[in-house]
């Protein structure tokens, strides 16, 4: 077959939770479909496969969640965490609303559930956990897609669109070999991710720092479909020089680290920087109100480096890293590690042990009040003397999840330009589109309720362009 | 690769689980090694034996391989189960049996073969072995009652003791103790191995033998459990018949030895066949080779076994019996001879991982109470 050309309803950019939800949805309204994945089958999925829980309105408790999560609680939470920051509030109402279908149209494809991790105690009334976590919710997806006839082809990636007079006409894909296809659709749904994988674009935002920055998730989210959708006239939505980042350890990949990256030592004890000196409250808030902030905190040091000391009383406390900590008997031994000057960073350790007022408690579930007195930056709560060996310490750098940027759409997921009118039958889902909603801020589980909902829809309005 | 090289690639991904925790649904490892925080043999020894292989993790993991974390618990932990049952094997002397390769099993098989063979044309004379027996004590006209009494009481006794030493040695090896292991545990436990709770997975059965759960495995693993259990009960049955009634074999078609031996044996056939065939086309990134070689000699040696018992009864009215008999009683003085150093062990160490995994639940239901903590 020749494939140079090809023709199908609906091109389906970007095999994720969205454009799987695309894809189905579309494939149910009758659509002939072409999902087009950049990654290998093994990383199918890009960030998805790093997911594990979904947030979506309920009533009462249900077969997935111990508590209640009304469609108020629901807009208060996203209202919350824009921190007064514009967003599409006509959007937001539509997410929650779309939402609480959306667990049992998972188990339809496949997806099965588990109860909320141990350490997400938080989360338990408010989300959804899959079991498996979100490669296992992908191959049911593939695996929906395949008896349903959905075409998916791997390694191919979408290298340019024909828009013409806000009309999508055509994509051309690059594949193995190289070759390159034209691909022909009555309509496309763009699922591409947002561009924290591609370094010169985040160093257009944070500069230099931009290289000790750690991307958690795919390598393969450069951002390409947003900028030819910018390019093509959409409205940019969404914090445009921003991303969520998080505290990781610095011995992780440079991709795809994951989850197990993740550092939560930080409330137990002081983090220092390269200079060995503190940088910022260490209990400022609850760590799951507060992790997300140490992204950002980290960037800003010296070679976007830092360092978390505990002592043998965090021991345990926290969930694992994937990397040992360096440990050592004496905080000198400890400092000499790693490359922190012995003398600031003793003298920060010793001043920060003489600040602690409190019985030094560490209730981490609790603001214990266990503060500091007489040192700047403070640290606020969990306050305790780093006295009892062994101790701990965890090289940290900024973890990057995911970026905000993203195109604006309509209630049909249609995207719209800066005119005020719409690219026709181009639709955009997930985090591409993220920023309507979500353009700052973070809430666990939110950007897969997105995805879904209007990956969904976007399917069904698609499937409507034939 | 040695053992200690083993464990610490095996705890290396254990760590990482640890760190990440999605599967925890899946079954009884994953909480078992969010118990701990760092795995020393005998913990790796442990969890490795309470996997039942079912592969869900393998599928759902982010960072199996080509990913560079590798992480492949089916595999590795087969590995590491290979090393339990090679390091525990008792009694050790006769650990070179290697009833783990296949080629040693045929052997074995095939040594019973031409020992029965050669004390049944010494001791009852080649006529007896060639021609039909018609009539009660027909089976021991070609083999002496007593040329398969004393082997096979001296075999029940040398495996029983071989497995028990082995199991006592992973026990103590395997960990501190894991709470306090009582009525309830054991219920539980009894209930875990009734029914092969961890082939189901996660709910769906075994992602066996491609990436789409299926409850096949557990099906099949099922006829030869139960199959197993149903030719156990007809040689008591037949057992009882004899000692107890007076009555020689052969016996009728309808009744309890037979029966029970015919519907075991067909299972057991049809099981271990069907176990075979799946694992031929099984995905061979998810398993370690020696361990399937060991799959392979085992399911086989059980599957002869059972087929020759079946061809024993089809054949018992014909001059076919002596030859049938004989080859039977060879294969099953195989098993015997291997199964302290043969996949057989497997039970074993499961079950006294799943009795740990109850102990040690039990002790964090208790501790989660004195906490006052609620889930």
């Amino acid at each position: 077959m020749d494939r140079s050309r090809y023709g199908v309803d609906v091109l389906v950019v970007g095999g994720g939770n969205a454009g799987l939800c695309a894809a189905l949805d579309a494939s149910k309204a009758g659509a002939r479909v072409l999902v087009c994945e950049k990654g290998i089958l093994d990383y199918r999925g890009g960030n998805s496969r790093h997911t594990r829980d979904i947030r979506y309105r309920h009533e009462s408790p249900d077969a997935y969640t111990t508590g209640r999560y009304s469609a108020a609680d629901f807009r208060a939470d996203i209202e919350r965490v824009s921190a007064g920051l514009e967003y599409d509030r006509e959007l937001a109402d539509l997410l929650v609303e779309e939402s609480a279908s959306l667990p049992d149209w998972m188990s339809a494809q496949g997806v099965r559930w588990q109860g909320s991790l141990r350490g997400t105690l938080n989360l338990h009334s408010s989300n959804a956990f899959f079991l498996g976590g979100g490669r296992a919710m992908l191959n049911a997806y593939y695996a929906a897609a395949r008896r349903r006839g959905v075409e998916v082809w791997y390694e191919a990636e979408v290298v340019d669109l024909r828009i013409v007079d806000e009309r999508f006409r055509s994509a051309l894909v690059a594949l193995p070999g190289p070759r390159h296809v034209e691909v022909e659709a009555a309509s496309v749904v763009v699922c591409s991710g947002g561009f924290e994988a591609n370094r010169d674009w985040l160093r257009d935002c944070i500069g230099d720092a931009a290289e000790g920055v750690i991307v958690r998730g795919t390598p393969n989210n450069d951002g390409r479909l947003l900028r030819l959708l910018l390019d093509h006239g959409a409205a940019p939505v969404g914090d445009a020089r921003s991303f969520h980042a998080i505290a990781v350890d610095a011995r992780a990949p440079r991709y795809d680290g994951g989850i197990v990256t993740r550092v939560d030592s930080v409330p137990f004890g002081i983090v220092v920087n390269r200079e060995g000196c503190r940088f910022a409250d260490e209990g400022a808030d609850l760590w799951p109100k507060q992790y997300a902030t140490w992204g950002g905190l980290i960037a800003a040091q010296p070679d976007q480096i830092a360092y978390s000391i505990v002592d043998s009383k965090a021991a345990g406390r926290f969930i694992p890293v994937a990397f040992p900590p360096h440990a050592a008997a004496s905080l000198d031994a400890l400092i000499e590690t790693v490359e922190l000057p012995p003398a600031t960073t003793r003298a920060t350790l010793t001043a920060f042990n003489a600040a602690v007022r409190g019985d030094g408690s560490l209730d981490l579930d609790r603001l214990d009040g266990n503060h500091t007195e007489g040192i700047d930056p403070p640290k606020s709560h969990w306050a305790s003397a780093i006295d009892t060996p062994p101790f701990y310490l965890y090289p940290l750098r900024p973890g990057i999840t995911f970026t905000y940027l993203g195109v604006r759409v309509d209630a049909d997921a249609r995207v719209v330009t800066t005119a005020g009118t719409t690219l026709r039958n181009v639709y955009a889902a997930g985090e591409v589109m993220a920023g309507n909603i979500l353009g700052h801020g973070y809430l666990a589980g939110l950007g897969l309720t997105i995805g879904h909902a209007f990956g969904r829809i976007a399917g069904r309005e698609a499937a409507g362009d034939r | 690769m040695t053992g200690d090289d083993l464990v610490l690639r095996a705890a290396r991904q254990l760590e990482i689980c640890n760190a990440c925790r999605y599967c925890e649904g899946y079954c009884a490892v994953f909480p078992a090694l969010e118990r701990r925080s760092t795995y020393a043999a005998g913990d790796v020894h442990y969890i490795a034996n309470l996997c039942h292989d079912c592969r869900d993790c393998y599928y759902a993991c982010p960072f199996a391989p080509p990913h560079e974390y590798g992480i492949n618990l089916p595999q590795v932990l087969s590995e590491v189960r290979a090393q339990t049952y090679r390091h525990y094997a008792r009694p050790r002397g006769l650990a070179r049996l290697g009833g783990w390769h296949g080629v040693n099993v045929a052997r074995a098989a095939l040594l019973g073969i031409i020992v029965f063979a050669s004390l049944a044309v010494i001791v009852s004379g080649p006529q007896a072995v060639t021609s039909p027996h018609p009539g009660p004590g027909a089976f021991y006209d070609v083999v002496p009652w007593l040329l398969m009494l004393v082997p096979a009481l001296l075999g029940t006794a040398y495996v029983l003791l071989g497995w028990v030493a082995s199991g006592y040695a992973f026990w103590r090896d395997s960990g501190a103790a894991g709470g306090a292991i009582g009525p309830a545990e054991l219920g539980g436990v009894v209930a875990d191995v009734l029914s092969l709770r961890f082939l189901r997975g996660g709910g769906q059965g075994c992602t066996y033998p491609d990436d789409r759960p299926s409850m096949a495995r557990w099906s099949l693993h099922s006829l030869v459990f139960y199959g197993f259990g149903l030719c156990f009960a007809s040689t008591c049955a037949a057992s009882f018949q004899q000692d107890v009634l007076g009555q020689l074999p052969p016996y009728p078609i309808l009744s309890a030895p037979v029966l029970l031996g015919t519907v075991g044996g067909v299972a057991m056939v049809a099981g271990a066949a069907g176990l075979i065939l799946q694992k031929r086309g099984s995905d061979r990134r998810a398993a370690s080779s020696w361990m399937t070689d060991a799959d392979y000699a085992f399911i086989g040696l059980l599957g002869a076994a059972s087929l020759t018992g079946l061809l024993t009864l089809a054949v018992r009215d014909t001059s076919l019996l002596g030859v049938m008999l004989v080859v039977h009683l060879g294969v099953l003085a195989a098993l015997y001879v291997m199964a302290p150093y043969s996949k057989f062990i497997h039970f074993v160490y499961r079950v006294l991982a799943l009795v740990r995994n109850r102990g040690e639940q039990a002790l964090e239901a208790a501790s989660r109470a004195a906490r006052g903590v609620q889930l």
